[in-house]
């Protein structure tokens, strides 16, 4: 073997040791939430690295507590009014910022650029007055309506992206043929707006899931509040007592659906995420 | 979440409507559609932050939240009795500053590094890569509250698996209480926080690369260049605008961390950053004009951050040619 065939081996292995490391750091504190999830109360505090047998205590003991089933179905209905109100709201906005030329345009995107960097902190004490006075304290619904603070500027941002570059001569068409803006966005745009739309809603659906400062300060009893508020707050007898078995059942509960999701549409996230960042 | 750093432009081909019936109507339709998203926004944004800006100006509790009364600057600073009192002179507000700039500065830097190595990486063809990129994404899916819980699991003082493994390797004596040691804990959250945000990062750097010109690296090849200086002298140079944007969208989220680190280690002061600092003010000791004082200093510092942010960004793009 010459030193060239050499040097270039030597790079491969290299390359694929990098790969390895790279995928475990990647996977294995996920991995090891589900081997932890999975293991009698009893083997919880020997450590190893793979499982010997299988126990499903932990998700009985997580499943029969209703507080936990609510906090899903609460999660679920909250994610997804979200996300519906966000396209529906950023469609028609997108719309206004994307196809048409007015005065006050690049004021308004400049607003919305500036909420999106808004800290949640810092409108917690006005919202949490404005939450009160609409009686929405320790509701779902306070929270449906405070999350489009963070979801609607990213929504509207990245739709109209999407929807300046869609062609010009398909609006014009419309508009000859006598078509109201409605019409044409509903009829002409929104059939292309689809993956645009599942994107944007995908995005908006997993930063609804995982919020967790809002969540946690505008709900008060365990049957409104969402995932991560309960996973937070599961607790045991003192600070040393903490149920872990339990904790990584229900994190691995409402890990999986967004893990697969990604899998699946991991390309839509990826031109999501980097639709506004890079292309400008 | 992502944002640009220009403004989209609308196409140049409506101009010829100026004036006519069709752009007039256009007109209107535009701020209709834009007035349902406007008014939600000034709802949940707009009327709250003015309203905490004035609730830091007032002696407001949680409780008593309707008739608070204005007190002026006094949560920010007040002299009463030959001594100086209020927000800015409270150590802990300080040192919850400094926290929040050390986690940011030192989180991003990182997260920036390891997300340019994993991008090299996917940005290589190999067998499996698509399947190594989705990999690469779990992190980023998985909610803070559940990565900052594995995490502790695996960080846990007598039972977690990084203390038993790192004795096992002989590196340590004796386990580390890693979230609650005053010297660990910082390091501990920024971990954390770098293993869930290296995705994103990556995720950017990769669309730039997949973007630059082959002719660059053929030139290159064909003059026997090594690879590490073509990186060094082509690809970095090519990629900083969009790792920019990537770094201080980071650095805009790190400075308002609250999740992971209040999962991680509460209200425990080694870690305490502003937004944990004006939480616990707000909610815990329900002194909303304290809490809202911190709130509008946080809300500053920020958008101090973001106008620069904004100014370099221009700057950049100028340079850039685009």
């Amino acid at each position: 073997m010459t030193s060239r065939q050499f040097r270039r081996l030597a790079t491969r292995v290299g390359f694929w040791v990098l790969v390895a490391v790279v995928l475990i750091y990647a996977i294995f504190p996920f991995y090891y939430a589900v081997i932890t999830s999975l293991k009698p109360s009893s083997e919880l505090f020997t450590v190893s690295y793979w499982l010997d047998s299988l126990d499903v205590s932990n998700y009985v003991t997580i499943f029969s507590q209703g507080s936990f089933v609510r906090a899903i179905f609460n999660s679920i209905l909250v994610s997804i009014s979200v996300v519906a109100i966000a396209l529906l709201l950023g469609v028609t906005a997108s719309y206004a910022l994307g196809r048409v030329r007015f005065r006050g345009r690049t004021t308004v995107m400049l607003v919305i650029l500036g909420v999106s960097m808004f800290p949640q902190v810092a409108v917690l004490s006005g919202l949490f007055e404005v939450i009160r006075g609409l009686g929405l304290y320790n509701n779902p619904a306070g929270l449906i309506l405070s999350y489009t603070i963070f979801t609607l500027p990213f929504t509207v941002w990245v739709l109209t992206t999407f929807m300046k570059q869609l062609p010009m001569e398909l609006e014009e068409a419309a508009i000859m043929d006598g078509a109201t803006p409605w019409v044409t966005i509903t009829k002409v745009f929104l059939p292309l707006m689809w993956p645009a739309m599942a994107t944007t809603g995908l995005l908006a659906f997993i930063a609804a899931w995982n919020e967790f400062l809002f969540a946690l300060t505008f709900t008060l009893t365990d049957s409104q509040r969402t995932v991560p508020v309960a996973i937070a707050l599961i607790s045991g007898g003192s600070q040393h007592e903490l149920p872990w078995g339990p904790i990584m059942a229900a994190s691995v509960t409402v890990t999986v659906p967004l893990v697969i999701l990604v899998m699946i549409f991991q390309r839509r996230i990826v031109s999501g995420l980097t639709a506004g960042a890079v292309k400008g | 979440m992502t944002t640009t750093t220009t403004l989209p432009r609308a196409p140049e081909r409506a101009r010829p409507y100026r004036g006519t019936k069709v752009r007039r109507q256009r007109v209107r339709a535009a701020w209709t559609f834009l007035a349902p998203m406007l008014i939600t926004l000034a709802l949940v944004a707009g009327w709250p932050l003015l309203r905490t800006f004035y609730f830091s100006l007032t002696d407001g509790t949680l409780s008593t939240l309707g008739d608070a009364s204005f007190i002026g600057l006094e949560n920010y600073l007040v002299y009463d009795n030959g001594a100086w009192y209020g927000l800015l002179t409270d150590p802990l507000w300080w040192r919850s500053v400094w926290n929040t700039v050390f986690f940011a500065v030192v989180s991003v830097s990182l997260e920036a590094v390891f997300g340019v190595i994993v991008a090299l990486i996917l940005n290589a063809e190999f067998r499996g890569r698509m399947l190594v990129r989705a990999a690469v994404l779990i992190p980023w899916a998985i909610p803070t509250i559940v990565s900052a819980k594995m995490w502790a699991w695996m960080l846990n003082d007598q039972f977690g698996i990084i203390n038993h493994l790192l004795m096992a390797l002989g590196l340590i004596d004796s386990p580390i209480a890693w979230t609650a040691s005053a010297t660990y804990s910082m390091w501990a959250v920024i971990m954390v926080d770098v293993w869930k945000t290296i995705p994103f990062v990556a995720l950017l750097a990769l669309a730039a690369m997949q973007m630059l010109p082959r002719d660059c690296y053929e030139a290159a090849e064909v003059d026997g260049i090594h690879p590490i200086k073509v990186f060094f002298k082509v690809t970095l140079p090519l990629i900083t605008p969009a790792l920019m944007v990537a770094v201080i969208f980071r650095m805009l989220d790190a400075l308002r961390v609250f999740d992971v680190i209040y999962v991680l280690t509460s209200n425990a002061s080694n870690t305490m950053t502003m937004s944990i600092y004006a939480r616990q003010q707000l909610v815990e000791f329900q002194d909303v004009g304290y809490g809202s004082a911190a709130s509008t200093l946080l809300f500053l510092i920020i958008a101090l951050a973001t106008v620069a942010y904004l100014y370099v960004g221009r700057k950049q793009l100028q340079l850039g040619g685009d």
